[in-house]
């Protein structure tokens, strides 16, 4: 038990013909993504297409008359048969032709290009620092557990656990930004074009904000990883021993947790696809969420499409990657069940 | 004949065991833990406010009464908003319908998810493969991204907020469903309803439900949470309830600009919210423990699991 890789190397050395089941669960695992994005494909394209009230009509809005109507199904390809419509759509999509704003006439990969980089930064600060935050947190607790500490620690976690990011974002506001010390901008005025590193205190609040949503799930996943590990015969064997607490801690027990410390990175990044949205509107951040809710408002099809279908790549990707970063982690779930 | 006399014991043997007691003793030894009242009574204040709000509030949430942005004063307990409405009044009267759409998303998401779950499990084979499929295909959105969607296409209206997400609840539910069912449908009093001939539909509802009710309600409340989250963010982007009426999202994003001259007009929507989803939660939380038996490792695990599935969403 005090090492777990061993019996699978021992394994995989006595039967080294066999097909090598990681890259069959890449192969199956990918298989699936790219069946899943492709049906969500078709659902976002009937969605905003072909149900009544269709993107011609939403163009126009109070301006439709049946002919307008007409001239403009005819311009944008409406009156072809849905299936025509949906292959040349995809194939566009797949050579990089996403189409034009229906607002401002600018292409969607003009518009959005910029923006993917922004809300990357965003997602990549408050994901790295919520995690660090969140497994220290939670390794500290398990480390000493039944403490004021960890009382005190569990009991926050569980209340901001489920707070919305816009009450986070707004009680930030109030404290840093508005009533009780201005340190901090409240929204951020972007130059247009400029990268969001160029001034850093802009981007305080935003990553705050999601730091602080995050946080809390993290630590609790971690507290409950470590205390199982800690409660484990090999651990209990390196303190009998009379290996240090810390040293316990760190060799023995975290390697153990590491899986599932994998799965709470994963389930933030995915949490953060869709946390962004709201964030990115209150502060008025020039990145991927708001670009999608101006263009909900406008209704501006062609935007929200290809919006919609980068996030739910990005959220099929991460579940891709955390399965198979969590079984290579553990070899123990490589083998074939018997 | 002799199995139509066993089949009739089996009902009401399991009618009567289970169904009714089970919630109610969960549900009364959670509400006993420090944890459990706290959270039940913050959930009934707010709710209290909400339901009782829109009759004693002391103007129409709509009218123009006062200045905007007025501070607060004998007339006006909470000042004025955005466009000189009373904030107490307004504040009274935008919870309920809050409420209601995530009462409404949280029932139908987890009655369609554990219908699809429970004959996930039970049938098997190409169905239990169909459901999951189209379960990872819901999963591929993120809950408010799939509301977007949604709406974008067919307006902001109230039964599509409620519907969309109901929807996006459901996959959740499904799978954690599932997961408890397959358990319980190898159970033997399962096979026993089997082979006495009882339809599936009602060993469903008979036999394999019951067993699932402290399951069903942990989830009922992380949903209801998460659908107070969603609804409310929706209402905040300008997608729920429309102007002029009160909301508690779309109150503080038109207030917001007017942070410095009348805090109250963000602020008390914000507690409210804030107090909502905290209670909610804590509440949540002691229905799990006490559903789980307390203070075990294994089931802190299966805690912090849950909370942390749903919140993904």
């Amino acid at each position: 038990m005090t090492d777990v890789t061993a019996p699978a190397e021992v394994v995989r050395a006595e039967r080294p013909r066999k097909a090598h089941p990681f890259r069959d669960v890449l192969i199956k695992r990918l298989g699936f993504g790219v069946l899943t994005l492709f049906i969500v494909s078709i659902l976002v394209f009937v969605a905003t297409q072909i149900l009544p009230g269709n993107a011609a009509s939403a163009v126009l809005q109070n301006t439709a008359t049946p002919a307008r109507l007409h001239a403009l199904e005819l311009q944008m390809h409406l009156n072809r048969p849905a299936v025509a419509q949906y292959w040349s759509w995809l194939i566009g999509l797949l050579h990089g032709k996403l189409g034009t704003s229906l607002v401002s006439g600018a292409s969607v990969t003009s518009l959005i290009g910029g923006r993917i980089v922004n809300t990357a930064v965003l997602m990549l600060l408050a994901g790295v620092i919520g995690t660090v935050i969140g497994v220290a947190l939670g390794m500290l607790a398990a480390a000493r557990r039944d403490s004021w500490l960890d009382h005190g620690l569990s009991v926050v976690a569980l209340a901001v656990t489920a707070l919305p990011e816009f009450v986070v974002a707004m009680a930030l506001v109030v404290v840093f930004a508005a009533l009780l010390w201005h340190i901090l901008p409240a929204v951020s005025v972007f130059p247009p074009g400029a990268s969001p590193w160029s001034s850093p205190s802009l981007l305080v609040l935003p990553v705050a904000t999601l730091v602080i949503v995050i946080v809390p799930y993290t630590f609790r996943m971690m507290r409950a990883a470590m205390i199982d590990a800690l409660e484990s015969d090999y651990v209990e064997m390196a303190r009998l021993k009379g290996m240090s607490r810390w040293r316990v801690l760190a060799v023995h027990a975290l390697p153990n947790a590491i899986a599932p410390t994998i799965q709470v990175i994963g389930l933030n990044f995915l949490y953060l696809a869709g946390g962004v949205v709201v964030v990115e509107y209150v502060f008025n951040y020039p990145g991927l969420g708001q670009a999608l809710v101006n263009a909900v408002s406008d209704r501006d099809i062609p935007v929200i499409q290809f919006i919609v279908l980068l996030l739910a790549a990005f959220y099929v990707a991460v579940n891709i990657a955390t399965d198979l970063i969590s079984l290579a982690a553990t070899p123990r779930r490589r083998l074939p069940r018997s | 004949m002799a199995s139509n006399a066993a089949l009739a014991v089996l009902q009401t043997a399991g009618r009567g065991r289970a169904r009714r007691r089970e919630w109610a003793t969960v549900l009364s030894r959670a509400v006993r833990t420090p944890r459990g009242a706290t959270g039940l009574s913050i959930v009934g204040v707010v709710v209290l406010i909400a339901a009782i709000g829109p009759a004693v509030a002391p103007y129409s949430s709509t009218e123009f009464v006062t200045a905007p942005f007025a501070n607060p004063s004998a007339a006006f307990w909470l000042g004025g908003d955005t466009l000189g409405r009373d904030v107490l009044s307004r504040t009274l009267d935008g919870g309920w319908e809050l409420l209601l759409m995530a009462a409404a998303a949280t029932l139908l998401g987890v009655v369609a998810g554990a219908i699809c779950g429970v004959s996930a499990a039970y049938f098997g084979g190409r169905w239990d493969t169909l459901i999951m499929r189209i379960v990872d295909i819901v999963l591929a959105f993120p809950q408010l991204v799939f509301a977007l969607l949604l709406v974008s296409v067919l307006g902001p209206k109230i039964w599509l907020i409620i519907l969309a997400v109901g929807i996006s609840h459901a996959p959740q539910v499904a799978r954690v469903t599932r997961a408890a069912a397959l358990d319980v449908c190898e159970r033997d009093f399962v096979r026993a309803a089997q082979i006495l001939g009882m339809p599936a539909r009602q060993v469903l509802r008979k036999e394999v439900l019951p067993n699932l009710t402290s399951v069903l309600m942990v989830e009922l409340g992380l949903r209801l949470t998460y659908s107070i989250l969603v609804i409310a963010g929706l209402s905040f982007l300008g997608f729920g309830l429309q102007p002029p009426a009160a909301s508690w999202g779309l109150m503080i994003n038109e207030n917001r600009i007017g942070l410095v001259a009348n805090p109250w007009g963000v602020l008390a929507p914000v507690l409210l919210i804030a107090a909502l989803t905290i209670g909610m939660n804590t509440l949540t939380d002691a229905i799990a423990r006490a559903s789980l038996g307390v203070g075990r490792q294994a089931d802190d695990a299966l805690l912090a699991g849950i909370s942390a599935a749903g919140a993904a969403q």
